[in-house]
């Protein structure tokens, strides 16, 4: 694939977690999530376990942890639930720091920032040392149905385009004092992200002309190098 | 809005897992109708147009925002299965490569954002289609319409979820109603921005609307003389 050096996540690093194959790495952490999920609610210490395991990887990666945690902030809205969890829920109070709050809920609520949260930072380990051509071949060696790997193929490749496309609009709107986010200028937004989709399918269309002018005959050959 | 990990127990996640996969199955087949053998760049392209979409937040009060889940959207512009496949690839593209939403959840993401907006947002879509005057004007409200409901409809189904697999003794009628009236206001969004979407690629390009195209079967050719000179 021509374009990109990886993506916004990616850390470029030589470690074993960047070398071990992608479909393995999504395997482990299906399965480890899983795991995790299915951990009881109450057994902390077995959390920690999953933790320091987490921790372990993470540190095998080289990958600092001042590059993951800022990028963590995507959990934020279910933060935010997991707070109001012990407001919301039944059963019998508890007090903590003076507050009356539900027990079950308060349990509940811990249970779901741990689990959450340990499930955002072994997404973007994987993401860090996984790049998305290693991820694409990971999961077609998965037994991914064809058609599903060439357009995540298609849409990893043309990611940048597009939203580079997108990007240049907004400066355009911008620089003609046009707000995108306030509500007032939503119909010239709309009719940007309207050419948008119109540019986005046209350009699909090249691109299958193109392909056929190639010879594809609805499979992608494997070409670059096999890893 | 993606579910992270653990906020369902694992047998849902499992359970909707399996919706999800039989959904994607069967959309990899439907899209192929809908697209021919222009699926994987076409599909492709449209896949990355709904993520750029869902770049653009919107406020939607109390200092949060809002993004497009853009499952009406889609489907009224390239058809309801190539939606599906779409969104789900990329959801998966989100929560592998973007840690936006855990790998557990991926099942129950698929099946709130990638099938129940699109499946009741094109169903209320095709309803209106049906009632309202066979006119292109009418196109875009009809998608407004649907997409207004599939907001709430994917809260509900999260809320009936969350009441199987969340093991948190909530008042659930009380969940619900909170849900569905912060999802109704985030609806109006949604509502607005794809009608707005739908009806300025209506006017500029009606044939590559997949909503559209029973009615510009039935546009008969006009053939205006003796304006002008």
């Amino acid at each position: 694939m021509g374009a990109g050096h990886g993506h916004r996540l990616h850390f470029h690093g030589h470690s074993p977690v960047h070398r071990a194959p992608a479909h393995l790495k999504v395997l482990a952490l299906l399965g480890f999530m899983l795991v995790v999920v299915a951990t009881p609610r109450q057994a902390y210490p077995v959390f920690a376990l999953w933790a320091a395991v987490l921790l372990v990887v993470v540190a095998l990666s080289r990958v600092p942890l001042r590059y993951l945690l800022p990028r963590m902030v995507v959990e934020v809205p279910f933060v935010v639930f997991a707070v109001l969890m012990p407001f919301i829920a039944h059963g019998p109070q508890t007090e903590v720091l003076g507050v009356s709050v539900s027990e079950p809920g308060l349990v509940a609520g811990v249970a779901l920032l741990i689990k959450g949260t340990i499930g955002v930072l072994a997404s973007l380990t994987l993401a860090a040392t996984t790049e998305p051509q290693d991820l694409i071949r990971g999961l077609q060696r998965l037994r991914t149905p064809d058609l599903v790997v060439q357009i995540m193929g298609f849409m990893i490749r043309y990611l940048d385009v597009v939203t580079a496309e997108l990007g240049r609009m907004m400066t355009a709107l911008r620089s003609r004092g046009c707000d995108p986010r306030s509500p007032r200028h939503w119909p010239v937004l709309a009719r940007s992200l309207g050419a948008l989709f119109i540019r986005s399918y046209e350009r699909g269309e090249r691109v299958h002309l193109a392909m056929l002018s190639r010879g594809y005959d609805g499979r992608l050959p494997q070409t670059g190098d096999p890893r | 809005m993606h579910v992270p990990d653990g906020f369902l127990d694992a047998p849902t996640s499992v359970a909707t897992g399996a919706v999800a996969a039989v959904a994607v199955a069967c959309a990899l087949r439907g899209a192929r109708r809908e697209l021919d053998d222009r699926t994987a760049p076409a599909a492709g392209l449209v896949a990355t147009f709904v993520f750029a979409a869902q770049m653009i937040n919107f406020p939607v009060g109390a200092g949060t925002s809002g993004h497009l889940m853009g499952g009406a959207l889609a489907a009224v512009l390239v058809g309801p299965w190539t939606a599906v496949l779409c969104l789900s690839v990329v959801l998966v593209v989100q929560a592998l490569l973007m840690a936006d939403g855990g790998i557990t959840a991926l099942g129950t993401n698929i099946t709130l954002i990638g099938i129940v907006t699109v499946v009741v947002g094109y169903g209320v879509f095709v309803v209106l289609r049906r009632v309202l005057p066979k006119r292109l004007g009418m196109v875009a409200p009809a998608a407004a319409v649907g997409a207004l409901v599939s907001v709430p409809a994917a809260a509900l189904v999260f809320t009936l979820l969350f009441a199987v697999g969340g093991n948190v003794p909530v008042d659930l009628g009380a969940v619900m109603t909170a849900m569905l009236g912060w999802h109704t206001v985030i609806g109006v969004g949604e509502a607005v921005v794809t009608g707005l979407v739908v009806a300025s690629v209506v006017a500029t390009r009606p044939d590559l609307v997949h909503g559209a195209r029973p009615l510009l079967v039935e546009r008969e050719l006009e053939l205006r003389t003796g304006v002008g000179r």
